[in-house]
């Protein structure tokens, strides 16, 4: 088959009917170029403006291969028992601080959910509070935490829990919200209370997805806890800033690999957890 | 209350009333008792926690008071006024904590950009329809699952050794783990994308790029555009930190007024950084519900 070009005639007639395809206008020509120039000129001036320069890339590139040829073979230099132990306080610390962040949550998920509670000022309110609780990263609120009830794994928990409570709540409040309405309504019709309605119309069928949820957050918190500790707040992330400042890069593999291979288990299990929690609530 | 019942309800012979009652609560008990169970085994895990946390649940109600006067000090000016009687003293050092925000800002900006682009090469080479040699493939993984699991921190800590103080270590460790994160989610967007267009541009002889360009790109680049927009807002939080380990942005000046107990000054950047993280949330979702728009279109 011969593929024929167009008349020059039925050229100007297509272009009559489809002019956006032949004849496109200046904006649409001009916008994304004038967009992606935009974009560079910031990239551009960020470069500029924060320092960077060749020179020093370079020499922070060499600097690095270094450290990596010294980071092998990884070693604890006898402080296995050490790191152990405050790997198994990370841990601690993100299951503490992920259960009172969902305890908590849970009232403020139900406050902030438009069919739980009707009144648009409360759900306004709660969703700001929990706009400006998860504007905050952990890490400062380790540091207020700390400034609070001093150093050590309990502003850790503090931390994560306060810093998931935001995330949580709105996570939770949406997750009622989607509900199924019929089952709420179902309970209303027959003759229950508000509060029946939320009982047994949107619990039942929310709360097998919010402890999905929670145990989603579990598992990335394993990752939270394991820098708050260098702010002080806890857990390994103290002796990984330690060995990082003392540059023993041995320790430092040994550390990184070992919260590796940890959050690949808590991964690992908690993905089998949820998939089994998923296939129930779908049964 | 079946006596009780009025007329137009039917009501149910008192035996078939008890069979049924009685499963019902066969049904519910088999759940209880697996409640039970579960909440049984959180409750020794929490047992376990407190005890390798060291955490006594009485310092926790001796403390919590602790929080209320800390709330009421950093809302109190050298004064002794309450911070929003006077925002003049209260924002006094503003000029600089705003050229700082300014340089946190450009900091997720270009650390974000950078991992971007470099997340947008190495997808391809991650996703099985567009990378033939699996074990180019399994290298690329690994190497973004490596950039994703260890925290921006941690890389930030590591590069400030290597590369020296300032926000140039902060942008480069941002964009080690944009590139983990953001090269993940790229490349199941490219292998979820739909075949035959890259078919048929291979059947008219393109070449790899081509492929890439014209079959596609077309379809992804929305897609990869909203994973930046809410990669950059999720940085934006994280280079607020970056400060903490010496690698620019507001965090350090946020740091030396916690050490230094500069009750006001804490507040004081506190609210700036949640007015600028609101603020580019706004914007980023104006944005992105453009690009969705643009899509439908």
């Amino acid at each position: 088959m011969k593929i024929v070009d167009p008349a020059p005639a039925e050229i100007a007639g297509l272009a009559e009917r489809y002019p956006e395809f032949l004849r496109p206008r200046l904006k649409t020509r001009i916008a994304p170029a004038a967009t992606a120039a935009a974009i560079l000129g910031l990239f551009v001036f960020g470069l500029v403006y924060l320092d960077f320069s060749p020179a020093r890339l370079l020499d922070g590139l060499v600097a690095l291969a270094r450290f990596a040829a010294l980071m092998v073979p990884p070693s604890p230099e006898g402080h296995f028992l050490l790191f152990a132990q405050s790997l198994a306080e990370t841990l601690a610390i993100a299951l503490l601080g992920t259960l009172t962040a969902s305890i908590l949550a849970f009232p403020f998920g139900l406050a902030g959910a438009r069919n739980v509670v009707a009144n648009p000022i409360i759900h306004f309110l709660v969703r700001r509070v929990l706009d400006i609780i998860r504007s905050v990263d952990t890490l400062v609120w380790a540091l207020l935490w700390i400034a609070v009830v001093g150093l050590g794994p309990f502003a850790g928990v503090l931390a994560i829990a306060s810093s998931d409570l935001g995330a949580l709540g709105k996570l939770f409040a949406e997750t009622l919200e989607t509900g199924d309405a019929r089952a709420l309504e179902g309970v209303r019709a027959a003759g229950g209370a508000r509060v029946q309605g939320v009982r047994f119309g949107i619990l039942p069928q929310a709360l097998p997805v919010l402890a999905g949820q929670a145990l989603y957050f579990f598992e990335s918190n394993t990752r939270s806890a394991t820098i708050i500790g260098i702010v002080g707040a806890g857990g390994v992330g103290l002796h990984l800033y330690e060995a990082i400042r003392t540059l023993e890069w041995r320790e430092v593999s040994f550390i990184v690999l070992m919260i590796l291979v940890a959050v690949a288990i808590i991964d690992f299990g908690s993905s089998r957890l949820r998939a089994a929690m998923g296939a129930k609530s779908a049964g | 209350m079946p006596g009780a019942s009025p007329s137009a309800i039917v009501v149910l012979p008192e035996e078939r009333r008890l069979a049924l009652q009685r499963s019902y609560a066969r049904a519910g008990a088999a759940g209880r008792v697996k409640g039970l169970v579960v909440f049984a085994a959180l409750l020794i895990a929490v047992a376990i926690a407190v005890r390798v946390a060291e955490i006594d649940p009485a310092t926790f109600w001796r403390k919590i008071g602790g929080f209320t006067s800390y709330v009421d000090r950093i809302a109190t000016l050298d004064s002794g006024q309450r911070v929003w009687t006077n925002p003049i003293e209260w924002f006094w050092g503003l000029r600089r904590w705003l050229r700082l925000l300014g340089e946190t800002l450009l900091t997720s900006y270009v650390g974000t950009l950078w991992g971007a682009a470099a997340a947008f090469i190495l997808c391809f080479a991650a996703s099985a329809n567009t990378c033939q040699s699996a074990a180019l493939r399994f290298c690329a993984k690994r190497f973004l699952e490596f950039c994703r699991t260890v925290p921006a921190i941690v890389f930030a800590l590591v590069f400030v050794v290597a590369f020296g103080l300032g926000p140039l270590p902060g942008v480069l460790a941002l964009a080690v783990h944009t590139v983990g994160t953001l090269g993940k989610l790229f490349s199941e967007v490219v292998e979820n994308a739909d075949m035959k267009p890259m078919e048929g541009v291979k059947a008219s002889g393109a070449t790899l790029v081509e492929i890439i360009r014209f079959g596609v790109l077309p379809q992804i680049l929305s897609n990869f555009a909203t994973y930046t927009l809410l990669r950059f807002e999720i940085n934006v939080r994280e280079a607020t930190v970056m400060g903490f380990v010496g690698a620019g942005g507001i965090g350090d000046e946020f740091l030396i007024a916690i050490r230094s107990f500069y009750y006001s000054d804490i507040s004081a950047i506190l609210v700036l950084i949640i007015l600028t993280v609101f603020i580019i949330d706004l914007s980023t979702e104006q944005l992105r519900r453009r690009f969705l728009s643009d899509r439908v279109k």
